[in-house]
């Protein structure tokens, strides 16, 4: 079986420690967490674990088993690229002079639609949100004329097919 | 969470009690049950112990004598009697002793509860005296943890704790709980765990599945079970008994499978795995139909994947949704409850016999016994075999002793040759495969059923990893028979190295000491037999004993167990010598 990119969403009990014992599970089959981000999800109460691996399906239909198994995890799902939609975000900070001394960096934020969060007189800072690849290229563009910090997020994604969360939390409350 | 709030919502307002949370801890133990608790104190658990003094007469502590021993013991009397075990610890050294034990309980799926006491909460991350992180570091190792650090919180967690180790797929828990926490007062009212809303302990059988499980066991010609500790878990024994007469099955047991089914039944056929029998192991490429009963296709059970029961068509039954497809691909999967899918299956199921297919075994059993087993159990050479030793046991306690094994050639040997006739009496470390276990283990199983004879057997490396626990067995004159198989090696070890590493026997010689007067130090009465004409007599006398009884038995020294598939290798390679 090929490698693939696969987008595993957790849904879980915003619970100490579940990081931990999410993150074990790769560990212990020595599988790299691409990217990783954490945040509230739709539901009240419920956060979302969105994990970018690159590795083979049977893997990762394992790897989810393991997490769906944890107490505090309510759901997980793994996804192709396709079957999501994605984005990653990314923050150049550069030096301001660079922005009136040389037009490509002009054309390059243009062309690329990122956005100027700010504007100081020593730097200014570009944040530019898509595809890795797109954020790839934009690092390749200003990467000639110097970075003085980039950072990038872990993806986000949602999916095009409906999750049936609020359902499932709802079959799970105990009969009593 | 959540949910446990709404239900306290609706319930009747019980009058709460102002303790502290030392107290709420002995008071939490008792409404789960809890009459017997095995551990070691230290500094950050000194107020629970302080009220377990108090409540001495409701909750017997068990000092054993180091904090591994606790676990195991709680293990040995969850086993034996399909309740929570609990353990105690101190923070630091306390709890990390532990981890061994909590990652036995996981593999082995038992449920267990461990309190450790840890710093107090303005400590935390200061590396105070006997800080750890024991919540990090059993993570891996644990069904579920958790670190109180207000007593507040305290009858909630502790409830779920018990809830979690038990159900489902049952396992060990952790909690870990600051000084501060045990010292501070907290409004108490006890409610027990019915549910966790993010977790699905037993999943509901699909009746369909159900259904495509019993067509493919109806029309089987070569049907095959073999069975694991979640009919155990499960208490699905009779279930599992009326399915292998009904259809006429022949099945097989896993070394945590074991006496769940009684050893002299007619279509009990033996032990598959690396050191199991011949016939079930090898004819498990031979099948038809393989039926998979609370049994997770350890690699121990498979050998080489590539090559197993490719021919068969597989059925698993198992409760635990991450084991299927996990090792071994099932055309049919049936989740749920063993003893709930089984009787939804057996009425479909059609009355049949397979007295051919089942010959088959006889005609395997004939080879293993003519190349491995007569020696065995009959051996004509002058030095004492393993086997003859369990074959004795058997005899003197009618088939229906407790069994508690190490790790190693005895508990193969074990495995092989005792007989059973009741449930949950085969205590034995199966997938950590944890030197040491056998000697705690046994206080707890003799502990969780007194009516019952309890025989450790244990090898003499794994005796001397754990022996320090005759002080338990002293201390609270707890009958159990122990024997100790001495062959002066690591046996096992030695085995892989005479056989794979061209006999250089890197540190597998063990020069021991005499373990009569060890014993006899803890004032155990002890025998030792050397000579085959005293063997069975003393046997005897030890399983007539009403107190603790040590025997030591010196066997052969570089004898190996077989039959035995070779790591990596196929079932059907399995040698015989």
């Amino acid at each position: 079986m090929e490698n693939k990119w696969y987008t595993i969403s957790v849904y879980s009990e915003n619970n100490v420690g579940l990081l931990n014992r999410i993150s074990g599970i790769f560990l212990k089959r020595h599988i790299n967490i691409e990217s990783l981000n954490v945040s509230k999800s739709e539901i009240e109460n419920v956060s979302k674990f969105t994990i970018v691996v690159f590795t083979t399906e049977d893997w990762t239909r394992k790897i989810v088993a393991q997490i769906e198994k944890q107490i505090e995890v309510i759901k997980a799902f793994y996804h192709t690229d396709e079957e999501t939609i994605f984005q990653e975000s990314a923050l150049f900070k550069i030096k301001s002079a660079l922005l009136f001394d040389e037009p490509q960096i002009q054309n390059a934020i243009k062309e690329s639609n990122s956005k100027i969060v700010t504007v100081h007189r020593e730097f200014f800072v570009l944040a530019k949100t898509g595809r890795r690849h797109e954020i790839d290229e934009m690092h390749d563009r200003l990467e000639p004329f110097g970075i003085m910090q980039f950072v990038r997020s872990g993806r986000i994604a949602v999916t095009k097919a409906e999750m049936r969360i609020t359902e499932l939390l709802e079959n799970f409350q105990p009969n009593n | 969470m959540e949910t446990l709030k709404a239900q306290k919502k609706d319930s009747k307002k019980q009058a709460a009690i102002r303790i502290t949370g030392a107290e709420a801890i002995i008071h939490c133990l008792l409404a789960e049950g809890v009459d017997l608790i095995y551990g070691y104190p230290g500094g950050a658990i000194m107020p629970v112990y302080d009220e377990l003094y108090k409540f001495q007469d409701r909750l017997t502590h068990v000092l054993t004598r180091h904090e591994q021993g606790a676990t195991h013991a709680a293990q040995g009397y969850a086993r034996v009697s399909g309740k929570v075990g609990v353990a105690m610890a101190t923070s630091g050294p306390g709890a990390t002793n532990l981890v061994t034990g909590l990652a036995d309980a996981q593999i082995d799926s038992t449920p267990m509860v461990c309190i450790t006491g840890q710093v107090p909460r303005h400590l935390l991350g200061s590396d105070a005296f006997q800080e750890t992180d024991i919540v990090g570091i059993s993570t891996p190792v644990t069904k579920w943890n958790y670190q109180i650090t207000k007593a507040s919180e305290i009858p909630e967690i502790m409830a779920k704790a018990f809830y979690i180790a038990k159900a489902g797929r049952p396992g060990p828990v952790l909690i870990d709980i600051t000084k501060n926490a045990q010292f501070d007062k907290l409004d108490f009212i006890y409610e027990k765990c019915t549910g966790v809303r993010s977790y699905k302990p037993n999943p509901e059988p699909d009746s369909k599945a159900i259904e495509s499980a019993a067509e493919l066991i109806n029309r089987a010609k070569k049907p095959y079970i073999i069975y694991g500790q979640g009919v155990i878990l499960g208490e699905a024994e009779q279930q599992l008994k009326a399915l292998v007469e009904k259809a006429g099955i022949p099945a097989a047991w896993t070394i945590l499978g074991l006496s769940a089914m009684d050893t002299a039944h007619p279509l009990n056929v033996g032990m598959v795995g690396m050191h199991g029998n011949y016939g079930p192991n090898v004819l498990t490429n031979e099948c038809d139909v393989l039926i998979a009963i609370g049994m997770r296709f350890d690699d121990r059970v498979t050998g080489s994947l590539d090559t197993y029961a490719k021919q068969a068509k597989v059925i698993h039954f198992e409760i635990d949704p991450a084991e299927i497809n996990k090792n071994v691909k099932a055309d049919v999967a049936v989740l749920g409850d063993a003893k709930q899918t089984l009787d939804l299956l057996l009425p479909l199921i059609n009355k049949n016999k397979h007295p051919e297919w089942r010959a088959e075994f006889d005609k395997k059993h004939e080879i293993e016994y003519e190349t491995v087993i007569k020696k065995d159990l009959e051996p004509t050479k002058p030095g004492l075999t393993m086997g003859e030793v369990i074959e004795e046991i058997n005899k003197a306690s009618n088939n229906n002793a407790v069994i508690v094994t190490d790790v190693g050639q005895h508990q193969m040997i074990a495995c092989r040759y005792a007989k059973f006739s009741e449930t949950k009496s085969n205590i034995t470390s199966g997938g950590l495969g944890t030197m040491g276990f056998a000697l705690p283990a046994a206080i707890g199983a003799k502990m969780g059923a007194m009516d019952r004879e309890v025989v450790a057997i244990i090898g003499d490396g794994g005796y001397q990893m754990t022996i320090q626990e005759l002080g338990v067995i002293f201390q609270h004159n707890v009958p159990v028979k122990i024997v100790v198989l001495n062959n002066d090696h690591l046996g096992m070890v030695r085995q892989w190295q005479e056989l794979f590493f061209e006999s250089r026997y890197a540190s597998t010689v063990m020069t021991n000491p005499d373990f009569v007067k060890i014993a006899e130090g803890y004032h155990i009465t002890s025998k030792r037999v050397s000579e085959r004409s005293e063997l069975s007599s003393t046997v005897q006398e030890m399983i007539a004993s009403k107190d603790p009884f040590f025997l030591e038995v010196r066997v052969e020294k570089e004898d190996n167990v077989f039959p035995m598939i070779p790591s990596g290798a196929s079932v059907s390679d399995i040698r015989l010598k």
